[in-house]
């Protein structure tokens, strides 16, 4: 006890303050969790439920989520809009890694000349606002017959995640020990080995949390998606979209497909936040 | 094994206006213990890592054994190299972080299990195969780093302070293990370091490098005795050596209210310099304290047990200066005391371009005794 008693004397701490630091902390996180567990709720709703003023307690149902999922003819599916998110999610992230990671080892290990320049070459591309050039983009698209596909969204996503994903590699090479990759390649191995074989291994984390930030914006890009392919291929923003109508009450529906659209990021967060394990250079030095 | 030859090697960082190492001449024999001692600056570092193939060499060459090797990259140099952080890979066992060179050379699972078996029972470290890094301690992870050299048998070891991170005790116990492990192996190794105590206890012979240039390269014993020059002489020996600008009269040296003679072959040379353009070295041992000679006042005492070193303030040149004498931990003395200083041991007399007078027996020698 005394031991703890003087660590608080040291840094300052008291009591009260550690309990007004953790119920600010919990109040502000409440705020930021509140709509997101109010939607979910939502969409366990009846729509007279859901329009009607707030209420705790009532009958769960699945029916909106039936709804939601049910194809009809003619019209954007469920199944079909989660097929073409996750092949252009998954192809542009596959890319985005393959592409940044070289770029990050000659931004870090060995840097080439006038690097800095480079990185703010990176990150100046996403400078101009996208509404701005949605009319080339959308000319160029039209004119490579490329419009309403997969291919236009795979190559757009990876244009816009390629200078976050740089700029976040970057950083996290730059943490490895200089002396790791001098060991590699004093123990015979060439720059594939030390990438492939030293650095990559070390980097998971990074690699990890990267990834998850190009899915995450893949996924829930919206504006590329509703102006360059809106009719095949559509993505599953539209398809949430589609659920607005303009007849009669459509919010629990779209809570429960707005649901629906989220489940695959948090898989993807969880999946990620399990390889991000701190600490991971623990050992290589000293 | 091999003997390592650096020739006129020189290293300039980009943008640097002085060499990191300048025309370093220097010849490691096969099996030789060498170690490269200086400041930090002095470019040790630097040398060790132009021999790894790290650093660029700028002019000059360096050979291993009969190949040069100036432009040949690290990994073809058969060179295996122990950093002063280790630098272990952390995702990897100990085992597998021993065999990953032999691995990147393609030899077989089952030699590669032997080897590392072979090295980690001379390191003691076969209990610890399995683990990963960062559950050793500093003294295995730095074992470790020394297994990951030897199980490769390459030409050269080359070491980058490998101790500097243990602690004081398990430094002193890893420096005799290291030096009987390298005896042992048999192979040419380089090892830096700044701690001058562990280059005279390790190594075969010794280089001292100071701002980038080879001060003096002999044995242990002769850079003690024999210093080639003032850094050299200020550097080698611990504590250092007592360092007093002096006048001289073409005979003899100013010290305190008295004179003390030099050697005839030395003072000749001293003849030839201005009176007061000479320094006069003296280790503390060469210095007593008693009843005659110079007249003193004891301010520092600093007693090891063994042996204690007393600093005493003395009138010299009408100046107070302040030199060290060791005296036996039975003598009695206490700051305050009144006491007076003699030269007895061996005395060195530097000139005006910081170079160390010699007597006639050591220019016949060559310097080295």
């Amino acid at each position: 006890m005394t031991t703890t008693h003087r660590e608080r004397v040291l840094t300052g701490e008291t009591v009260w303050g550690t309990l007004t630091l953790g119920l600010t902390a919990w109040f502000v996180a409440a705020v930021f969790f509140f709509p997101v567990f109010w939607m979910v709720l939502n969409g366990f709703k009846e729509e007279a439920d859901a329009n009607a003023s707030p209420r705790l307690f009532f009958e769960p149902t699945l029916d909106r989520f039936r709804e939601v999922t049910t194809q009809t003819p003619g019209l954007l599916g469920f199944s079909e809009a989660f097929l073409n998110s996750f092949w252009v999610v998954a192809v542009s992230t596959v890319l985005v890694l393959a592409l940044a990671i070289p770029a990050a080892y000659a931004l870090s290990v060995r840097p080439v000349r006038r690097w800095r320049d480079v990185l703010f070459f990176f990150i100046s591309t996403k400078f101009l606002p996208i509404v701005a050039a949605i009319l080339p983009l959308w000319i160029i698209a039209r004119d490579l017959g490329i419009l309403n596909s997969h291919l236009v969204l795979i190559i757009l996503y990876t244009a816009m995640n390629l200078p976050l994903a740089v700029w976040m590699l970057r950083s996290f090479f730059s943490e490895v020990p200089r002396e790791l990759i001098e060991a590699a390649e004093i123990d015979g191995t060439g720059l594939w080995g030390q990438i492939t074989q030293v650095m990559l291994p070390i980097v998971t984390p990074g690699i990890a949390a990267t990834a998850l930030l190009c899915v995450v914006f893949a996924w829930n890009e919206f504006f590329l998606a509703v102006q360059l392919n809106p009719v095949d291929a559509s993505t599953v923003p539209i398809w949430v979209t589609s659920n607005v109508s303009t007849r009669g009450n459509f919010l629990a529906k779209l809570s429960a497909a707005s649901s629906l659209a989220v489940l695959p990021v948090v898989l993807a967060g969880w999946l990620a936040q399990k390889r991000m394990i701190r600490g991971l250079t623990m050992g290589a030095i000293k | 094994m091999a003997e390592v030859r650096y020739r006129d090697a020189t290293r300039i960082y980009p943008g640097a206006d002085e060499p990191a190492v300048d025309r370093l001449n220097l010849d490691i024999a096969d099996r030789e213990f060498l170690v490269l001692v200086g400041p930090s600056g002095s470019g040790k570092s630097t040398a060790l890592r132009m021999l790894a193939g790290l650093e660029a060499v700028d002019q000059g060459s360096i050979r291993i054994g009969d190949r040069d090797v100036t432009l040949v990259p690290p990994k073809d140099r058969d060179v295996a190299m122990v950093f002063q952080n280790y630098a272990l890979y952390p995702h990897m066992t100990v085992a597998q972080n021993m065999g990953f060179a032999l691995k990147q050379r393609g030899v077989s699972r089952e030699e590669r299990a032997r080897r590392v078996v072979e090295a980690a029972r001379i390191l003691e470290l076969e209990a610890h195969l399995d683990r990963k890094p960062r559950s050793l301690s500093g003294g295995q992870r730095q074992r470790v780093a020394m297994g990951r050299a030897i199980v490769r048998h390459p030409q050269v070891f080359l070491m980058d302070e490998p101790l500097s991170n243990l602690d004081a005790k398990l430094r002193v116990q890893t420096r005799a293990e290291l030096a009987d492990l390298q005896a042992r192996l048999g192979v040419t190794t380089v090892y830096v370091t700044h701690d001058q105590v562990e280059a005279m206890t390790m190594g075969h012979r010794v280089a001292v490098l100071d701002r980038g240039v080879m001060q003096q390269v002999d044995k242990p014993r002769t850079l003690y005795r024999l210093p080639a020059n003032l850094f050299v002489a200020s550097f080698i020996g611990s504590p250092a050596m007592n360092l007093i600008p002096s006048s001289h009269d073409g005979r003899s040296l100013a010290f305190g209210s008295g004179r003390c003679a030099v050697d005839p072959v030395v003072a000749t040379q001293m003849a030839r310099f201005e009176a007061t353009d000479v320094v006069l070295g003296v280790r503390p041992q060469g210095l007593a304290l008693g009843t005659g000679g110079t007249p003193a006042e004891v301010v520092v005492v600093e007693e090891l047990g063994s042996e204690t070193f007393v600093f005493v303030e003395l009138e010299h040149l009408g100046k107070t200066i302040r030199v060290r004498v060791r005296v036996d931990a039975e003598y009695s003395v206490a700051r305050g005391d009144r006491t007076h200083v003699t030269v007895q041991g061996p005395v060195h007399v530097f000139g005006p371009d910081g170079l160390r007078l010699q007597t006639r027996s050591e220019a016949d020698h060559g310097g080295s005794t």
